[in-house]
This record gives structure tokens, C-alpha cells and sequence, in this order.
């Protein structure tokens, strides 16, 4: 018998063993839903797919008679947009200032403190002073996301910054290149892709940031719409949202994953 | 083409004494070798050749001026590994010599200039036989390529002096030889010092036209590190310095005694 950490499965058995657990849960929740709803036809913990596919409907193809708009899609844009707008500011702090605490020793010796220090605030602790300081709209939203975000970003930056091989910054000095030149020719290039894993990364964080903000102070919003329909207990409202907001979470950073294998092939090159 | 003095140049970190009192005149267009057991700060002088480390005492001068602080065009470098820049092309890589050179703002050239600049790189492509493999990413190299590819764009600004460090260290014995060949016709074709730093003495002699080896004169076994290397043998290898034969091995073994 050949020992387990041997045997692999075979690409078919790979497949069916990676969606095992998914069809368990959904098999989990069918049976459960039956035996509740069986006792208690009017039971809202754990709707039927039959409860949730209708109100699913309506919320995703109807307009909403008050606000004339359809609230899935209005809610999911208002939080695309926060997430969009937030992580695109991480990510242009997080090059800034990432490459130049990793590059320039006076800016490292200046920075590196601060920002270390700043990263170690938790961001859910200071939204009250960003709600109070600027207001229940949108900046705040984005200014807690980013606050939460960017310092990470900016020192995974710079640490990979400072990994380059000293080799390659003297070389290119060698061949005349100017402070300005190595950033822009030898290091930015090669910080690219490391954005795009540092984004990666904190995308998870970043989906925190926004639902807590919208919960607290939003009138749209997947966020605000989970935590609205919260006292009805409607959790034929809730689950698909969740599930909505964690096929948005995979397919981004499976989207950012293609990208940076697309855009820059030669990180990912043997001989 | 540059002719280099160093003169009574130490370089001491705190009560560690590295080099001590290196004193020497390199001509222009010489090729020197530096040998020495490792630790004995050779790559220390190269290091302050290139400007990144400064002598604690005593001045390097290239034709007359003191050595400028720091790495610059008139000093190319090979070091043993990670001097191409993986994220561009082999092309690329030639290439932004010449756009570091020309384009101070952008880093980058476009139309004729481009054009023009490409012809140079592939001229010197060629000269290092990677003409075939311009459109490849370093990491598509062999180790004995990505060296040609960093030799071809040390050349590209035309230094005075080339700086070796341990070029083909890391490269298979039989590929050594091609290389060998390939320096030598490099610095014979082009006006520039070289200095070269190798562990493999039986290098040292064939390759250069003078022979530096560093070592300690002096010991103490009670403070290792109270006395530092200097320049033990100061040999001229050849009279001939356009000779393309490599000489014949002298006598090796009056070094490593």
C-alpha cells in the first residue's frame, strides 16, 4: 500500500473531489429546510430554494415601486463602485509609497514608522471619527476601506521593492539611469504584478470594510440591503446576497489572477 | 579607455581591517585579473571601483580624477548573477541602455530613435551570438546566455572600465572556455580596462595581461582581523597585450604556495 501523501488524484477525480463539499452543504441545507419548513410552513430561518428563486426575482428583474430602481442591481453597482473607487487608491498610495519607502533610503527612514504604525489601527475602530469628521456619505465609505487597505498594500510594496537584487539597481545605474529612471524603467515594471497579488490579498478585507460601512450608514448597497432586511428576517433576501457577494469576491480575484498572468508573462517563465 | 591609480588605499570596517594599503598603477587598455582566497576583499575593491563602497583611506583615481561616489556610465559591471532585468526581453534589456541614455525623462524612445537604437542593440547582440534569442525573457536562458546578455549591455554605454565580478562562476567548465574567448575579443575590439575577479587562478592567467592576487601579508591567529589583504604578486602577463591567443598557463603553482 503506497502511502497517502503519494497518491494523486486523477484530473476527473480532482474535479468531482473539489466540488464534494459544495454539494454537501447544498444537500445539508435542502434537508434541513424541509424538515423545518415541514413543521412550521411560515418558518423564515431556512427558506426553500423555491421562497428564495421568487424573491430573488423580484428583487433582480423588478423595479422597486418607491425607489424605482431594481435593488439587486442598484445595490451591487453602489458597492462595486465603493470597492472599485477604494481598492484603485489603495492600489496608487500603495505603488507611491510603496516604491518609495522600498527605493529611497531618506523616504524609508521618514515613512516606514508611520506607516507601520498606521497599518496596526484597526480601520472599524476610527469609522465613527470618518463618519463624524466626513460626513454619512460616500468618502467616508471609501476612506475606511482605504484606510484599512493601503497600509498593507504600501509595505507589501516596498518589502518587495527592497527584495530586488542589489544587482540590478547598480547595473542600471551603471548604464546612466537617473533615481527617476530605476523607478520608472527597473522598479515600477516589476511591481506590477506584486500589486496585483497585494490586491488580491486584501480583497477579502476590503468586501469587511465595505459591508460594515454600509450596514452603519448607506441607503444602498449589498451591505445595507443585508442588514435592512435583517429585522424581517428575511433570509431569502439575505443568503442570496451572500452568496452574490462571494461569487463577486471569487470571480474578482480570479479576474486579477488571469490578469497579471496575461499582462506580465515573464513572471511566470522557466528555462 | 582609462588608465586607474589606486594610492595607499585602506578600507577599514570599525577594528576590521579589509584591505590595507593597496598602492598600484593600471595603464589604459590593460586586463587585470584579481585572485585571492575568498574573504580577502576583492570584491570589497571592486565594490569600491564601482563606487558603492568608499577606501577609508588613500584615493582611486581614473585618468588623473577621483573616482565619482557612485555607479555611473563610465563604469560597466558583469556581476556573478542577477544583473539582467527579468521583466524585460533579451532586446529589451540592450535596449534600455540606450533609452537610460537618450530618453532622461520618459526612459523610453519611439519612432526613429527607437529604430535606431534597436539596430544598435542587435549589433551588439550579435556580437555576443544572442542575435536568435532577442525576443526571449531571461528566465528562457541558460546561465552561459544570461552572462552574454549582461556583458552585451555593460558595452552598450562603452565604458572605460568593465568591471567582472566573478563572471563565470557559475557557469559549466566547457561553456568557460567559449566565454574566455568571447571577453578577450570584447576587450580587444573595444578601448577599455577590464578588471576581472575570479577564484580559478588558471582564469587569472589566461585571460588577463597583468595578475593581481590579494592576500594578508601578515597574520595574527589571536585577532583574525587586525591585519588586512594587500597586493601579495603584481605580474605582467604579456608584452602583447593585442595577442587573441590565450597564453599558456606559467607557472601556477609559485601563487598557490
Amino acid at each position: 500500500m503506497r502511502r497517502i501523501v503519494n497518491l494523486h488524484p486523477a484530473r476527473g477525480g480532482a474535479l468531482t473531489l473539489g466540488a464534494l463539499p459544495f454539494v454537501l452543504l447544498v444537500f445539508a441545507y435542502l434537508i434541513a429546510s424541509s424538515i423545518r419548513l415541514e413543521a412550521n410552513p411560515d418558518d423564515k430561518l431556512l427558506p426553500s430554494p423555491a421562497t428564495i428563486g421568487e424573491t430573488l426575482r423580484s428583487y433582480a428583474l423588478e423595479e422597486d415601486p418607491r425607489r424605482g430602481e431594481i435593488l439587486f442591481w442598484s445595490d451591487t453597482a453602489a458597492s462595486l463602485t465603493r470597492l472599485g473607487i477604494a481598492l484603485g487608491i489603495s492600489a496608487l498610495l500603495g505603488l507611491v509609497f510603496g516604491i518609495a519607502t522600498g527605493v529611497v533610503p531618506y523616504v524609508r527612514s521618514l515613512l516606514a514608522p508611520f506607516i507601520a504604525a498606521v497599518s496596526m489601527i484597526p480601520p472599524l475602530a476610527i469609522l465613527p471619527i470618518l463618519f463624524i469628521v466626513l460626513g454619512l456619505g460616500e468618502v467616508a465609505k471609501i476612506t475606511l476601506i482605504v484606510i484599512g487597505v493601503a497600509p498593507v498594500v504600501i509595505r507589501d510594496i516596498a518589502l518587495r521593492a527592497a527584495e530586488l537584487p542589489a544587482e540590478q539597481l547598480i547595473k542600471a545605474q551603471t548604464l546612466g539611469a537617473s533615481s527617476w529612471q530605476l523607478v520608472l524603467r527597473v522598479v515600477l515594471p516589476q511591481m506590477w504584478p506584486r500589486l496585483i497579488d497585494a490586491l488580491r490579498l486584501t480583497l477579502g478585507s476590503a468586501w469587511l470594510f465595505l459591508i460594515a460601512a454600509e450596514a452603519i450608514a448607506s441607503t444602498e448597497g449589498l451591505g445595507y440591503r443585508i442588514f435592512l432586511v435583517r429585522r424581517y428576517m428575511a433570509m431569502d433576501v439575505i443568503l442570496p446576497y451572500v452568496a452574490w457577494i462571494t461569487l463577486l469576491a471569487f470571480v474578482s480575484d480570479w479576474a486579477l489572477k488571469k490578469l497579471r498572468a496575461r499582462a506580465f508573462p515573464w513572471t511566470q517563465l522557466t528555462v | 579607455m582609462a588608465s586607474l591609480t589606486v594610492r595607499r588605499v585602506w578600507k577599514e570596517y570599525g577594528n576590521h581591517v579589509v584591505l590595507e594599503n593597496l598602492n598600484f598603477h593600471v595603464e589604459d587598455h590593460e586586463f587585470v585579473t584579481i585572485v585571492g582566497a575568498s574573504g580577502c576583499g576583492k570584491t570589497t575593491f571592486l565594490r569600491m571601483l564601482l563606487g558603492i563602497e568608499r577606501p577609508t583611506r588613500g584615493e582611486i583615481l581614473i585618468d588623473g580624477k577621483p573616482l565619482e561616489a557612485e555607479p555611473g556610465p563610465d563604469r560597466g559591471i558583469v556581476f556573478q548573477r542577477y544583473s539582467v532585468f527579468p521583466h524585460l526581453t533579451v532586446l529589451g534589456n540592450v535596449l534600455l541602455a540606450f533609452e537610460l541614455e537618450r530618453a532622461r525623462f520618459t526612459g523610453k524612445l519611439f519612432g526613429r530613435a527607437r529604430r535606431e537604437a534597436i539596430e544598435r542593440a542587435e549589433k551588439l547582440l550579435a556580437a555576443v551570438g544572442l542575435e536568435h534569442a532577442r525576443d526571449r525573457y531571461p528566465a528562457q536562458l541558460s546561465g552561459g546566455m544570461q552572462q552574454r546578455l549582461s556583458i552585451a549591455q555593460s558595452l552598450a554605454r562603452e565604458p572605460r572600465i568593465l568591471l567582472l565580478d566573478e563572471p563565470f562562476g557559475a557557469l559549466d567548465p566547457g561553456l568557460r572556455a567559449d566565454m574566455h574567448q568571447l571577453i578577450r575579443d570584447l576587450w580587444a575590439a573595444n578601448r577599455m580596462t577590464v578588471f576581472m575577479i575570479t577564484h580559478d587562478i588558471r582564469e587569472g592567467f589566461q585571460l588577463g595581461t597583468r595578475l593581481l592576487v590579494f592576500d594578508k601579508l601578515r597574520h595574527d591567529p589571536q585577532a583574525p582581523e587586525a591585519y588586512g589583504a594587500t597586493v601579495t604578486y603584481d605580474m605582467k602577463l604579456r608584452r602583447n597585450s593585442e595577442s587573441r591567443e590565450p597564453q599558456r598557463d606559467p607557472d601556477a603553482r609559485a601563487v598557490n604556495a
